[in-house]
Parts: structure tokens; C-alpha cells; sequence
């Protein structure tokens, strides 16, 4: 086996589990804190995308696109949780599942009433469409590179925020108590929307920064959002910590099958039920793991501490 | 008020059972096509809320079992076995399977856990679907003729296909009836009411939320058995998540945790789709919202506005 | 004497840092009533969870008739003959009061895998059903719907489904929490005509309750068994009276 290829993959993976870390943080906060399913979490990942995407064609600034595509999606995600979701706290997880599903629908839609329904594509920021020396030897894609960077750097972050501040004590203090945290004086309500917002933010900068390397088009969203909710169940749900964790494995396991189970097959059953078997097998394997941490763990890894 | 329930129930089926002959007469086929999907989806909804209604199990991956039915006609067809008396057991056989292997490990969480795992599930083999070459991968395969029952019941003609779709739905329907006022059915209705309380009294409930798990993957196996037929195609998008939700909707439109009223949701949401879909393609951007708006205000479902359906049994 | 019905030894369950029970030892007589008293948090609904086998242990055992039952899931402890009832009433609110009872038959009366028949057509469960509901008097609500029972009468159904099971033993967690003196006062009678028929364990914060039914009665202060005896024995008991008693009821 090729080292070169394996150090490729392995951070190919890590690149993919740290998408897949950007929208799991959002999803597991919010159900965390608001007992909120969001379904349509995905739609805004693909906002996100488009509109980064449709910046960067306009404009030509990548920062600039990510930013724009950052601030309008945070002001659509308050605004739907303004309008619909807000209700839905205090129903069940069935409403929140259909309405939600409703909304994907709807978001789904309405991208290809603007866009149209074929792929939208957008090159690498110039700056970054160059290799990196990671290794002595080993070159890697400045881009994917700084996707990694980016992701990490979100998830220090938040660690920060969610243990070091007010905002965030606010919203440790929210998930376990809320009527505690009504009784502060603060306004729950819009607690709640920022904390949608933030949410909704984080997955429209995983989707701006994919538009460049995976294809924009109706449906992205729910693509990733299913093998982010393998994350979450791996992860365990409302821990943040979990859900870097379950992404990494996630992001690795997917990515290192989809390289390496092919050839690895074909040495054992030869290249033509190789090449049937192969590609299927690889595109179970992160739910084969899902069942297997469920059936000893069925909390997830790092179950969060729920009263 | 039963009384004016059983007329409207009976009133019901009668339009059901009807349709072929007014098809024929204002020479419009395309109705028959459509009420015999709407028929089809109707079986794969009121065996989902078996689960989802009366059980409490929030399955969103009902989709799979309804890809198991068809590919469980399909395959076979492929390799020359067209047989309704092979192909349709087996589409209960494998579609049982995988919801006892399914609901084995999802059933071993509830709530949220629940929804995603079983989401999850019926996406890794909408995966599997498109990644096996041999059965058609993400294009499909057409089915080169309808399940043969040895001449005796001839699904190529479109009114024999109508009658026997509508004959299982109405046994299914039948069965479930008598299912749900069983034992079984009232040990899967009290678990949702109150699961700890189950427990405490004695009963162990995984071993019947499993069997009433399998027993709704078999219903779908069925559905998707007579969908392969009524499109004489395949595609793994039969096993899409989105259906998954969509026969979902269907279950909660009519009203969940009764008999009926899945049968009414699905008439309601194909007609719904038939509409808006004639009047623009976009007309997803109009169902979203109104399933939000549903959801937001209309919890209890079409069958709660029947007269006389006061009572919460089927 | 023969082994006790129930023999619990050195039974320890922790939550995060707090030790609920702390090395308990219990045993309860054939036919005995044992009322566990105690302050609020001393870990007693944690014992009956633990008892009935809805929380699994940290360390200890547990034996009932003559078995260690320790790894046994609830449902299993309950066909050994275990019944619970539970101190925020548990009940099947859209189902009648009697079908909820002819739940707790059923569950004793073979499997459920019968997919035909009804169940409310089944004679065997409808009578012993209708006979148990009487006997907690409330024959008269039989048809009515469990969730719109008084909360009394809701306390009463509970009885009725643990008593259906056929138990050996019966776990009382506080079955006249929340009830008004009338109320209270009928529990009582109801729980004395069973007294020497069945064996029981009371959780009960009430103490007119306790020394009118208890036989024996142990007193827990932080997760620990701190006495045991009978009922005038604790009374006396000097450490109990500073624990406990002595903010409860005064001499």
C-alpha cells in the first residue's frame, strides 16, 4: 500500500468528519438546549452553500462570500424559528419531525425555483488552490487544509464559549433548567432564537466552505444531515464533545472505506466481486458502526448528563 | 354516532371499490392508475401507523421495507421467475427480516435516538440500492411483466390489478382490526400509554414492539410488492428517505392511532400532490408549508373531522 | 425459621457523587409488613426501584423466595411475584379502569402473541379483573376512563393493578401521597384488610399510616439503614427520634 495515499485519505477524512462536526455541533445544541429535532438543519447547510456559492460567482471574494452567506443564513435560521419552529418546544417529537420536514420541502424547492435543479459549480479560491507540504513529501490541498484548520479552530471555540462565558453558562444552565433560567430575568425566548441562529451559522459555514469540493444542488443537505445523525447517535446526543468525537470516526471510517475497501477486498475475493462488493460494503460501513456502538452503548459514546 | 361512522366507513369503501367502474364509463383510466397507487401507499401507511400510531414508535424508515418488497419482485423477475406465489412471500419474508434486524438494535433507544436510527437504516440500504451494478444501481430496471399467478388472476389487466390491490388493503385492514383489539394489540397500545408501568406489571415489551416492528415491515414489504408492479419499474428511490417521510405525512394527515385514517391520509396526500402538481412542478414549495401548517394546527388528522369518530379506537 | 420472603444484604446505589442507598440490609418475613420510613432524599424510592428491579444496583443482592434476583429485569421480578406500585400515580389514562386491571392479568395469564381474538371478550381476564377492582371498591368506575378518575380513586387503581399480578410481595411507594384525609383514611382500610394476606414493603411518609399498618418498621437517613424494629421500639429509639421523628411528629 501506497503511505502517500494512506496520509491523503486520513486527512481527507479528518477534512470530511470536520464538515460533518460543523452541522452535528448546531443539530446537538439545539436539541440539547431547546429538546428540539431540527430535520431541516440540512436546508440550512444548503443555503449556506448556495449562497456562498452564488457570492463567490458574483463577486469573486471567497471571504467576502462566506461571510455574506454566514450573516444571511444566521438572519433566515431566526427568522424560521421565529415564525414556525418557536411552537414547536413544547410539542412532540413526531410535530417536530413532520414540521420540520415540511420545511425541507419547502427550502429544497425554493433553491430550484432560483437555481434551477442541476449542480451549481464554484472553482478553489485562487489563493488557496495549491498544495501544502504536510509531511516532508506529502502534499495536500492548501483548501482542504484550511477546511480542517477552520473546523478545529470552530471547535476550540466552542468549547471556549459554551465553558468560559456568560452566554454560555446561560446556555449549559437552559439545557438543564429552564425555568431557573427564567427566573434570572433573562429572556428565554430570545436565548433560544440566537442560540438557532448560531446553529443555523455554523451549518451555512460547513456549506459555503463544501461548495468549492462537493456538488451544490437541492437535497445536499439531507445528504450529509443522515450521516450527521450517525454522528450524533455514535457521539451521543446533546454532548458536544460527542459529537466531535463521532464525527472524526464518521468522517475516517467513510472516507477510508470508500479509498481502501475495494483494493483490500480484491486481494481476498479477486477484482470482480471486488468490484460489486466493494463499493456497497463501503457505503454501509458507517451505519454498520452506528448498530455496532449502539448495541453496547445504546446512550452513545459520551451519553450527555439529561435530568 | 358509531352508526354514522360505520355508514361513512362503508360509504368509503364503496367509492373505492367503485372507481374502475366509473373510470370506465367517463373513459378515464388515468384514475384507475391513480387510485390504485393511492391504494398502494394507503397499505404501506396503515401498516406504518400500526407501529407509529397504536405502538408509539417513531419510525422514520418505513421507505425501506416498501424497497425490500420491490426489489423482492424485481430480482427475481430479472433472473426469469415471475411467479406472484415466489415473489410476493418473499417480499414479506425479506422485508420481515430486515425490520427484525432493524428494530433489534433500534429499539434498543427510544425518542430522538429512535427517529435518526431508523432514518439511518433506511438510508444505508437506499445506499446499498444504488451501489449494486447487477440490480440497476441508481437507474433501476424495468420489470418485464407482472407477477404471474398461473393464469388464474391476470395483474396485466389494469381492473383485475384494481380489485386486487383493493382486496388487500380492505384484509389488511380486516386484520388489523382484529389485531388491535387482540392481546397483542393492546399490549402494544398500553406500552405506548405507559412503557414503565408495562414493565412493572410484568410484561416484557421489546419482544412485542419488535414483533409489531416486523410484522409493519412486512405490511410495507407487501405495498412496495404491489408498487413494483403497479410501475413495472424498479429504482432504489422507492427507499428514498423522503418517502419515508412522505407516508409519514400520510399517517398524521389522516389521523395516527386509527384504523382508517391512514387510508384517508393517503388519498388525501396523492390527491394533494396530484392537484398542486398539475397546477406548477415547483409544488413542493406549497406542500412544505401546509404540512407546517397541519402540524401547527390540525394535529388530530382527517379522520377526527368524520362524523361519529369521536372514539379514538378503529 | 425459615429464609425470609425478601433478603436484601449490603444493596448500594450511587448517582454521581451521592451514595441513594448506602449498604442496606432488609428482610421481610412471609406475610410481614415492613414500612421504611425516612426524611425526604434517604434513598427510599431508590430502594423500591432498585427492589423492583427498575434501577440495577452499584453492589449487594437481593433474594426473593429463596432466589438471587439481583440481575433480573423488572417484568421478570414482577412474573416471580414482585409488584410495585409507584408514588406519582402510573396508570394507562385512555384506557378504562377496568382494562388497565385486565392489563395486569393478562400479563400473568400466558403470552400475548395472540393476534385474533379480544381481549376484552377474554373471560379469564375480564372476571379476576372486575373481582380485584371490587375488592379496592371500585366496582363502580369500572367503564370509566382511568385518566379522569379523582386522584384517590387513581391511587386505588394502582393497588388494584399490583394486586392483580397475584403478588408474593407488594412494594408500596407512599400510596396516600397527595390524598385528602378522607381518601387517606379509606387507603388505610383498604391496606389493612390486605395486611397478613399479602406481604408488603411501605414507603410511607404519613406516620398515622405507618404505625397503623406496620408490623416492623426500618428508618433510613441518607441512603442507610439507621434502625429497625418494632413499632414501639422505634418510637423510643433515641436516634431515630433526632433524625427523624422528632421534626414529624412531636411527643
Amino acid at each position: 500500500m501506497n503511505w502517500l495515499l494512506v496520509v491523503e485519505q486520513c486527512l481527507n477524512g479528518l477534512q470530511f468528519g470536520v464538515m460533518l462536526f460543523l452541522m452535528a455541533a448546531g443539530l446537538t445544541l439545539v436539541f440539547g438546549i431547546m429538546n428540539l429535532v431540527n430535520l431541516a438543519h440540512g436546508s440550512l447547510y444548503m443555503v449556506g452553500a448556495y449562497l456562498a456559492t452564488a457570492a463567490f460567482n458574483r463577486t469573486g471574494s471567497f471571504l467576502a462570500a462566506v461571510a455574506f452567506a454566514l450573516a444571511a443564513t444566521l438572519a433566515i435560521g431566526m427568522l424560521v424559528e421565529v415564525i414556525a419552529l418557536r411552537t414547536l418546544y413544547e410539542r412532540d417529537h413526531l410535530d417536530q419531525v413532520l414540521a420540520t420536514f415540511g420545511l425541507i420541502l419547502f427550502f429544497n424547492e425554493a433553491v430550484a425555483i432560483v437555481w434551477g435543479r442541476a449542480a451549481l459549480f464554484t472553482a478553489v479560491p485562487r489563493a488557496l488552490s495549491g498544495h501544502l507540504q504536510v509531511l516532508p513529501g506529502i502534499p495536500y490541498p492548501a483548501y482542504r487544509a484550511v477546511i480542517i484548520l477552520v473546523g478545529l479552530a470552530v471547535a476550540l471555540l466552542l468549547y471556549v464559549v459554551v465553558s468560559r462565558t456568560r452566554l454560555g453558562m446561560l446556555i449549559r444552565a437552559g439545557a438543564s433548567n429552564r425555568t431557573m433560567v427564567g427566573a434570572l430575568g433573562v429572556n428565554i425566548r430570545l436565548l433560544y432564537t440566537v442560540v438557532f441562529g448560531f446553529g443555523a451559522a455554523l451549518a451555512a459555514l460547513g456549506g459555503a466552505m463544501a461548495g468549492p469540493i462537493y456538488s451544490v444542488l437541492p437535497g445536499m443537505g439531507e445528504e450529509i444531515l443522515i450521516q450527521v445523525f450517525v454522528v450524533i447517535v455514535i457521539g451521543g446526543i446533546g454532548s458536544i464533545r460527542g459529537a466531535l468525537v463521532g464525527a472524526v470516526v464518521v468522517g475516517m471510517v467513510d472516507t477510508l472505506g470508500r479509498a481502501f475497501l475495494k483494493p483490500m477486498l480484491s486481494t481476498v475475493l479477486g477484482p470482480s466481486a471486488a468490484d460489486n462488493a466493494g463499493p456497497a460494503l463501503a457505503s454501509m460501513l458507517i451505519y454498520i458502526l452506528m448498530a455496532a456502538v449502539l448495541f453496547f452503548r445504546p446512550q452513545g459514546l459520551f451519553p450527555a448528563v439529561r435530568s | 354516532m358509531r352508526s354514522a361512522r360505520a355508514l361513512t366507513l362503508l360509504a368509503g369503501f364503496l367509492v373505492l371499490g367503485l372507481v374502475p367502474v366509473v373510470a370506465a364509463l367517463a373513459n378515464q383510466p388515468f384514475y384507475l392508475d391513480l387510485f390504485r397507487r393511492i391504494m398502494i401507499f394507503a397499505i404501506a401507511a396503515v401498516s406504518l401507523d400500526l407501529i407509529l400510531g397504536f405502538g408509539g414508535m417513531v419510525s422514520f424508515g418505513h421507505a425501506a421495507y416498501l424497497g425490500i418488497g420491490a426489489y423482492a419482485v424485481a430480482i427475481p423477475a430479472f433472473y426469469g421467475i415471475h411467479s406472484g406465489l415466489v415473489q410476493w412471500p418473499l417480499a414479506l419474508a425479506l422485508s420481515g427480516l430486515a425490520a427484525l434486524a432493524i428494530g433489534a438494535v433500534s429499539l434498543r433507544t427510544s425518542g430522538v435516538s429512535f427517529i435518526m436510527i431508523t432514518l439511518a437504516f433506511a438510508q444505508m440500504l437506499y445506499y446499498l440500492g444504488i451501489s449494486i451494478n447487477a440490480w440497476g444501481a441508481d437507474d433501476g430496471m424495468r420489470l418485464a411483466r407482472r407477477s404471474q399467478f398461473g393464469g388464474v388472476v391476470d395483474l396485466a389487466n389494469a381492473y383485475v390489478f384494481y380489485y386486487v390491490v383493493f382486496g388487500v388493503l380492505v384484509a389488511l385492514l380486516w386484520l388489523g382490526h382484529r389485531l388491535i383489539h387482540a392481546r397483542f394489540g393492546v399490549v402494544i397500545r398500553a406500552a405506548k400509554s405507559n412503557e414503565p408501568r408495562m414493565r412493572a406489571i410484568g410484561f416484557a415489551t421489546f419482544r412485542y414492539k419488535l414483533a409489531a416492528f416486523v410484522i409493519a415491515g412486512a405490511g410495507g414489504g407487501l405495498a412496495g410488492a404491489l408498487l413494483t408492479n403497479q410501475t413495472e419499474y424498479l429504482t432504489p428511490s422507492y427507499m428514498h428517505w423522503t418517502r419515508s417521510g412522505d407516508i409519514m405525512v400520510m399517517v398524521i394527515l389522516g389521523g395516527m392511532g386509527t384504523l382508517y385514517g391512514p387510508v384517508l391520509g393517503a388519498v388525501a396526500f396523492l390527491l394533494l400532490e396530484d392537484i398542486l402538481s398539475a397546477w406548477t412542478v415547483h409544488w413542493q414549495v406549497v406542500l412544505g408549508p401546509l404540512l407546517v401548517l397541519v402540524v401547527l394546527y390540525a394535529r388530530r388528522g382527517l379522520y377526527g373531522l368524520l362524523p361519529g369518530a369521536g372514539a379514538r379506537d378503529g | 425459621m425459615a429464609e425470609p420472603l425478601l433478603a436484601v444484604r449490603g444493596l448500594t446505589k450511587r448517582f454521581g457523587g451521592l451514595v441513594a442507598t448506602d449498604r442496606v440490609d432488609l428482610e421481610v418475613a412471609d406475610g410481614e409488613t415492613l414500612a421504611v420510613i425516612g426524611p425526604n432524599g434517604a434513598g427510599k424510592t431508590t430502594l423500591i426501584g432498585q427492589l423492583s428491579g427498575d434501577l440495577v444496583p452499584d453492589a449487594g443482592t437481593i433474594r426473593f423466595a429463596g432466589e438471587d434476583v439481583t440481575a433480573l429485569p423488572a417484568p421478570t421480578r414482577s412474573q416471580r411475584g414482585l409488584a410495585r406500585s409507584f408514588q406519582i400515580t402510573s396508570i394507562f389514562p385512555e384506557f378504562t379502569a377496568l382494562d388497565n386491571v385486565a392489563l395486569a392479568v393478562q400479563a400473568h395469564a400466558g403470552h400475548s402473541f395472540r393476534f385474533w381474538t379480544p381481549a376484552r371478550a377474554e373471560r379469564a381476564l375480564r372476571e379476576p379483573a372486575r373481582a380485584t377492582l371490587e375488592q379496592v371498591g371500585l366496582g363502580a368506575r369500572a367503564a370509566v376512563a382511568a385518566g379522569t378518575l379523582a386522584h384517590g380513586e387513581q391511587r386505588q387503581l394502582e393497588i388494584a393493578m399490583a394486586l392483580a399480578t397475584r403478588p408474593r410481595l407488594l412494594l408500596l411507594d407512599e400510596p396516600v401521597a397527595g390524598m385528602g384525609a378522607d381518601e387517606s383514611q379509606r387507603m388505610v382500610q383498604l391496606l389493612r384488610a390486605l395486611r397478613g394476606h399479602h406481604t408488603i414493603v411501605l414507603v410511607e411518609h404519613d406516620m398515622d399510616v405507618v404505625f397503623a399498618l406496620a408490623d416492623r418498621i426500618s428508618v433510613m437517613v441518607y441512603g442507610r439503614v439507621i434502625a429497625s424494629g418494632a413499632p414501639e421500639a422505634i418510637r423510643a429509639n433515641a436516634e431515630v427520634r433526632r433524625a427523624y421523628l422528632g421534626e414529624e411528629i412531636p411527643a
